[in-house]
């Protein structure tokens, strides 16, 4: 069992997620409750306001989970990535339950209880907290329990702005198409949801006062009652101890990645550098989308590695443009002026389109070039991702560049696939990522772009300027780093991340030591 | 507030619309409560006898005319005062289900501050007074009743503060008719030793017969007659005349 070994191996990160995902829905549904009952119970008092402000609660949960996380990200005070976000993200989705439960709830109370509870002379509050709340106590309930579920789901989401908890192990697992990892973040989240589900049914049908009415009252169920509720207190109380020292720990830096594993391995190496001169680093890694850029703006994270064409036309939105030079320049103008950021010196190497072919075709063809392979074309079939079909810098234009007519329309396939795809000979020629680390090991070789039709992406790392002057340290070590990966180096450190399914910060270490850094 | 008048309750051209809706259910009605006297308000559904009776201890307020209650507009009475004051029985019993038997008996007294000891005896004494055992019910919640003992809970938790004043809302309405038959007659006994002054809302011309020490028959918002059971029997008013005309006996058919 490989998956038992796995989870062996790295019990300790799975907990630790697991304590930060408990403590992360447990905060935000209590928040959820502290807000949803009292608008819920003012529903009721306030007839006109209870369409409104259930739509505006409805809309809330219909906004897909990660575009919610995005839109919070710019908002000032509850905005930024990490935390604080998540919860106000999850407190968003939690909310709507929980007032439409407590509403239908205190209006499910029979018309002949609430009239004779007015007519014996209780006042408003005694008629709410004495025969309103407790009756409609197992329907609210049955809301807060639908939103811990839910929280516990979306909660899985949040490690894409960088709130950690169990989404950090599935987001890892499909990026390095490794299932053992989707297991280790999505078992421990189901089994939280069965959890939190159960433990609140079993609340829910002790409140219940029509069947508690029938039964009586039970010793056994109060100790079970009561044992569960204690776990699971501890069980939040050390998860989020845990997570909230982890977080609240007084960082110089804050270094971000975006999410994958060479952003993370180029973040892992200018944090390794930082350390190596007495600073302390927090690392915000895996974050999803242009979430990154948004965080180093806020001031979130100071610094994350990037590629000059992806700031060019993701970020700035200028047309491609295929002069790495002048693309580096722009980037650096235009960052400098309107982010108050720092385009580093490039790292030295370019992670762009690399059309490929197998190692003994090129050497018996004696293909160096793309065009060198042109006059072969015709006589090869080609597997492409479905990015590089789609994208304005990708198959059709690169066709046309060099005049390429293949055997066939090319076959559209996933890119991991593709590589092996070629390997296996099923498909002659591909367009994989020029630093994959498959490219070595599946003896691939990489023709030269010798017509410049791909976009240039320079890897460099992004810094806010008032790091850098905060800290000239940052400034050393960004020198330091200059021309230092080339693209076989950065091949190797991929594999060994995503092939040989090592640790980013092992893999690091080891290559700082080898470069006598 | 105690009054020297011997008026309990009394409609001064009291007219109720509910706000939004311009036909009044109650129109311009007059009316007056005696201290003692047991008030049946007779009539078929809609004609505004619930409406007459919510009144009188401000679930309701009315859109015009005065109703007072003590001599005291119940607009200027404290609205928690009035009703702790005034009993309240209705035709499903209101218990709340989440409190046991003595809980919902002891309702008003422990909304008053009363001391708990003091609390158990008079829950205990009010259990006897409407035939349940203490020992038995006190501790039991209203699902584990049948229907004639949820009511009789009922009339013990409305009689609990010893309220000068009981409104009672089709009480025996949803019993079987031998339980209702046995609750009229032992409300009629409690009436004679408690002396209360009780409206008491039914469309059940029997019950207003037996119970009533004067019967108002309303109709459209009205009282149309107002006398006492046996001048009841004697009129002609068609309405009056309509009800006896039920009360023939089957062999007559």
């Amino acid at each position: 069992m490989r998956w038992f070994e796995f989870m062996q191996r790295n019990w300790g990160e799975v907990l630790e997620l697991t304590g930060e995902h408990l403590l992360l829905v447990a905060v935000s549904t209590l928040i959820a409750v502290a807000i949803g009952l009292p608008v819920g119970l003012l529903l009721t008092r306030r007839a006109a306001w209870k369409r409104p402000v259930l739509a505006v609660a409805n809309i809330f949960q219909t906004v897909p989970s990660l575009a919610l996380f995005g839109f919070i990200i710019p908002l000032k005070y509850v905005g930024g990535i990490g935390w604080h976000p998540a919860v106000v993200a999850l407190v968003l989705y939690a909310l709507l339950p929980v007032i439409r439960n407590t509403v239908t709830g205190v209006e499910g109370v029979e018309r002949s209880v609430r009239e004779a509870a007015v007519a014996m002379g209780m006042t408003d509050r005694q008629v709410l907290r004495q025969v309103e709340l407790p009756l409609a106590a197992p329907v609210i309930l049955a809301g807060v329990r639908v939103a811990t579920v839910i929280s516990v789901g979306v909660a899985t989401i949040a490690a894409a702005i960088g709130a950690g908890g169990l989404g950090t192990l599935i987001f890892r697992g499909l990026r390095q198409y490794d299932n053992r990892l989707i297991l280790a973040g999505a078992i421990p989240a189901a089994l939280l949801a069965l959890a939190a589900d159960a433990l609140i049914g079993l609340i829910e049908s002790r409140l219940d006062v029509r069947r508690r009415a029938a039964r009586g009252r039970s010793k056994r169920d109060a100790l079970v009652l009561r044992t569960a509720a204690a776990a699971l207190a501890v069980a939040v109380l050390a998860g989020g101890g845990f997570a909230v020292w982890r977080w609240s720990a007084k960082a110089d830096v804050k270094v971000g990645s975006k999410d994958f594993t060479e952003s993370i391995i180029l973040a892992e190496i200018f944090a390794q550098g930082l350390e190596a001169r007495g600073l302390k680093v927090a690392r915000r890694y895996e974050l999803g989308g242009n979430i990154a850029h948004d965080a180093l703006v806020a001031g979130e994270v100071d610094v994350y590695p990037e590629y000059t064409g992806t700031s060019l036309m993701s970020i700035l939105k200028r047309p491609p443009s295929t002069d790495a030079r002048a693309v580096y320049e722009t980037v650096k103008s235009e960052y400098a002026a309107r982010f108050d950021v720092e385009v580093g010196p490039p790292l030295g190497f370019e992670d762009t389109f690399a059309v490929l072919v197998r190692s003994t075709d090129a050497r018996r063809l004696n293909l160096k070039t793309v065009s060198d392979a042109a006059p072969h074309a015709p006589r090869w079939r080609a597997g492409f991702g479905q990015d590089f079909m789609s994208r304005a810098d990708g198959y059709e234009g690169f066709a046309r560049a060099y005049g390429l007519q293949f055997s066939g329309r090319p076959r559209e396939m996933d890119l991991s696939l593709s590589y092996r795809a070629l390997a296996e000979g099923q498909v002659d020629v591909i367009a994989g990522n020029s630093t994959d680390g498959m490219i070595a090991t599946l003896g691939l070789t990489q023709l030269e772009d010798d017509r410049h039709y791909f976009p240039p992406y320079e890897a460099v790392l992004l810094l806010r300027r008032d790091t850098l002057e905060r800290l000239p340290a940052a400034r050393e070590v960004l020198q330091k780093l200059a021309g230092s990966i080339s693209t076989e180096e950065m091949r190797r450190l991929n594999y060994e991340v995503d092939g040989n399914k090592r640790p980013a910060a092992d893999v690091v270490r080891e290559w700082r030591r080898a470069k006598g850094l | 507030m105690p009054s020297t008048d011997n008026t309990v309750v009394h409609f001064r051209r009291v007219t109720y619309a509910p706000p939004g809706v311009g036909a009044p259910i109650i129109d311009a009605l007059d009316l007056e409560v005696q201290r003692g006297e047991t008030l049946v308000l007779l009539g078929e559904s809609g004609c505004g006898k619930t409406t007459t009776l919510r009144l009188v201890n401000r679930l309701l307020e009315p859109t015009s005319g005065e109703v007072l209650v003590e001599g005291k507009d119940t607009r200027a009475w404290d609205a928690i005062e009035l009703r702790r004051r005034t009993g309240y029985v209705i035709q499903d019993a209101g218990l709340f289900p989440h409190f046991n038997v003595g809980r919902n008996v002891g309702l008003v007294p422990t909304l008053e501050g009363w001391e708990e000891s003091r609390i158990g005896t008079r829950v205990e004494e009010l259990l006897r007074l409407v035939g349940l055992e203490p020992e038995k019910f006190t501790e039991r919640f209203p699902a584990e009743l049948s229907g004639g003992q949820r009511q009789r809970v009922g009339v013990a938790r409305a009689l609990a503060a010893d309220p000068p004043l009981l409104l009672m809302d089709e009480p025996f309405g949803a019993l079987d008719p031998l339980t209702r038959a046995a609750l009229q007659r032992e409300f009629a006994a409690l009436q004679k030793r408690l002396n209360k002054t009780v409206v008491f809302v039914t469309h059940d011309v029997r019950e207003a017969l037996l119970l009533g020490t004067r019967v108002a028959l309303m109709s459209a918002g009205r009282v149309v007659l107002l006398d006492t059971p046996d001048a009841f029997l004697r009129s002609d008013e068609p309405h009056a005349r309509a009800y006896r005309e039920t009360l023939a006996p089957l062999s007559d058919l």
